[in-house]
């Protein structure tokens, strides 16, 4: 049950990188968001906007020190989703 | 990479980004004349670019202020104030401001930066929140990082994606501090303060605001929002800097909750930094008496302020969403910015050039603001450079 919200999750947000990123390249889960997929910090700033409202969950901004792959951040979706 | 070289390559994107763009950022000046006019090479330039809102820096009351200070009391107070006691200065410039915005408590900080990080960091910390418009100013982003507290963004000036980020954050919406500014520096937009206070109640957070730039600027006494609005009561903290209508450097909180006190305390922005100097906090006293009497400053200032936005419209720019003291032209791309920057420069007029990513959404900005003192031939040239430009650049 929980995995399979995770990898709805992981899809939801592989998804939403696609349509954000607005690239041909097809988002996949160990793509880096700053090195491959071009997201800088103030993208990422308003990606996060998107994703909270995607999700309904608050993600903090400085929850995101360790995030650098689009799995970290389905990590930390996830893990706030469960939490709330 | 070492540390040295991550610099280098930092260094490398920006020059390759815009290489003619040397010289954009920290111009030197040469000679100050007056709060209007400097020499920046060989040319007399029409300064539109300094946040002199009230074009107070050379008031004769601040310069006698500034001067009698030094003679008395020295160049420095070389310490903090917790190490090297409080002079009268610094207890009356506090007494002042608390007067002037009839609060129960105040505190004067070093900068108007360090005003943020302190009351910021010492409101919040680990597990509180912070919820702050996207479009905030560094010292906003800078005091949430140093608190250690959950730092979540809505979407700037929206009340009701506040409204949202404040219901998803259930009873955690008792320990969050909710941030806004004024008068936004960027595009000079202001904040809907009555419906962003009236979402606050509904959730029983804290809200503070940043009148860094409608400090002297909004309000019969110029106040800031908060007056404008006639909403004192709903602000719970106040922070705003000398540096910009008041001609010096510095920065306050007022409130009218008694913990703020606390800030002195515990806040290492306050604590661990030398207090201003006696000419500094003198002549900041003698420019906050003028900014509370100065309605006719204000009237001058928005007099220009709607002149510069109406006729910059009118040729065709795309500008903030309201007229104010900051009048910034949306430009398509970096390059055209930079070239209507130079254009002006060229005809001897200086103002700001904003590029990505410092601007809003990555925009590109050529952002001036406005002085009372600006004569009307000053404005005059200004508004006649502008179209000119326009049409040679191809802006449209
Ligand atoms: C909105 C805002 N807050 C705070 C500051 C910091 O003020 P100071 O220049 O006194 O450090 C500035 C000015 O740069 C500002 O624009």
């Amino acid at each position: 049950m929980a995995e399979s919200d995770y990898n709805e999750t992981l899809q939801q947000l592989c998804q939403r990188l696609d349509s954000f990123t607005g690239s041909d390249i097809k988002v996949s889960p160990d793509m880096s968001l700053v090195n491959q997929l071009a997201i800088d910090s103030i993208k990422l700033l308003n990606l996060i906007m998107e994703i909270e409202d995607t999700f309904d969950i608050s993600v903090p901004i400085n929850a995101l020190v360790d995030v650098q792959t689009v799995r970290d951040l389905a990590d930390l979706i996830h893990k706030i989703k469960t939490e709330s | 990479m070492n540390l040295l070289n991550k610099l280098d390559a930092a260094a490398a994107l920006r020059k390759a980004q815009l290489p003619e763009a040397v010289g954009a950022f920290g111009i030197p000046i040469e000679e100050v004349y007056s709060s209007t006019e400097a020499r920046i090479g060989e040319n007399r330039v029409l300064l539109f670019g300094t946040n002199n809102y009230l074009g107070l820096s050379f008031a004769p009351e601040c310069l006698k202020a500034a001067h009698e200070a030094i003679d008395n009391e020295g160049t420095g107070t070389t310490g903090s104030r917790m190490a090297n006691g409080s002079y009268f200065g610094h207890r009356e410039l506090e007494r002042e401001f608390a007067d002037f915005y009839q609060c129960r408590e105040s505190i004067v900080f070093t900068t108007g930066y360090q005003a943020n990080l302190g009351t910021i960091a010492g409101l919040v910390g680990p597990g509180d929140v912070v919820l702050i418009d996207g479009d905030s100013h560094a010292s906003i982003y800078d005091g949430c990082t140093l608190s250690g507290a959950d730092v979540i963004r809505f979407r700037h000036n929206d009340v009701a994606d506040l409204d949202k980020r404040l219901r998803r954050l259930g009873e955690r919406s008792a320990v969050t501090l909710i941030i806004a500014e004024g008068i936004y520096s960027m595009l000079g937009d202001q904040a809907p303060l009555v419906d962003i206070i009236s979402v606050k109640n509904k959730y029983n957070s804290l809200l503070l605001l940043d009148e860094a730039h409608s400090l002297g600027v909004l309000g019969n006494t110029g106040q800031g929002l908060v007056e404008k609005t006639g909403m004192m009561e709903g602000v719970d903290f106040i922070t705003g800097t000398f540096s910009k209508s008041l001609c010096s450097i510095g920065g306050f909180c007022v409130s009218n909750h008694s913990q703020l006190d606390q800030l002195r305390y515990i806040s290492h922005p306050y604590i661990f930094t030398a207090s201003p100097s006696p000419a500094t906090i003198a002549s900041t006293r003698a420019a906050l008496k003028l900014l509370r009497n100065g309605t006719k400053l204000r009237e001058q200032l928005w007099k220009n302020a709607h002149q510069l936005y109406s006729k910059m419209s009118e040729i065709g720019y795309k500008l903030g969403p309201e007229p104010g003291p900051i009048v910034a032209a949306i430009l398509d791309n970096p390059k055209q910015a930079l070239a209507l920057w130079q254009g002006l420069l060229e005809n001897n007029i200086y103002v700001n050039l904003i590029l990505p990513p410092a601007a809003p959404e990555n925009k590109s900005l050529v952002r001036c603001s406005i002085n009372a003192a600006h004569t009307s031939e000053q404005m005059q040239h200004v508004c006649e450079t502008f179209a000119k430009l326009y049409t040679e650049i191809g802006i449209d």
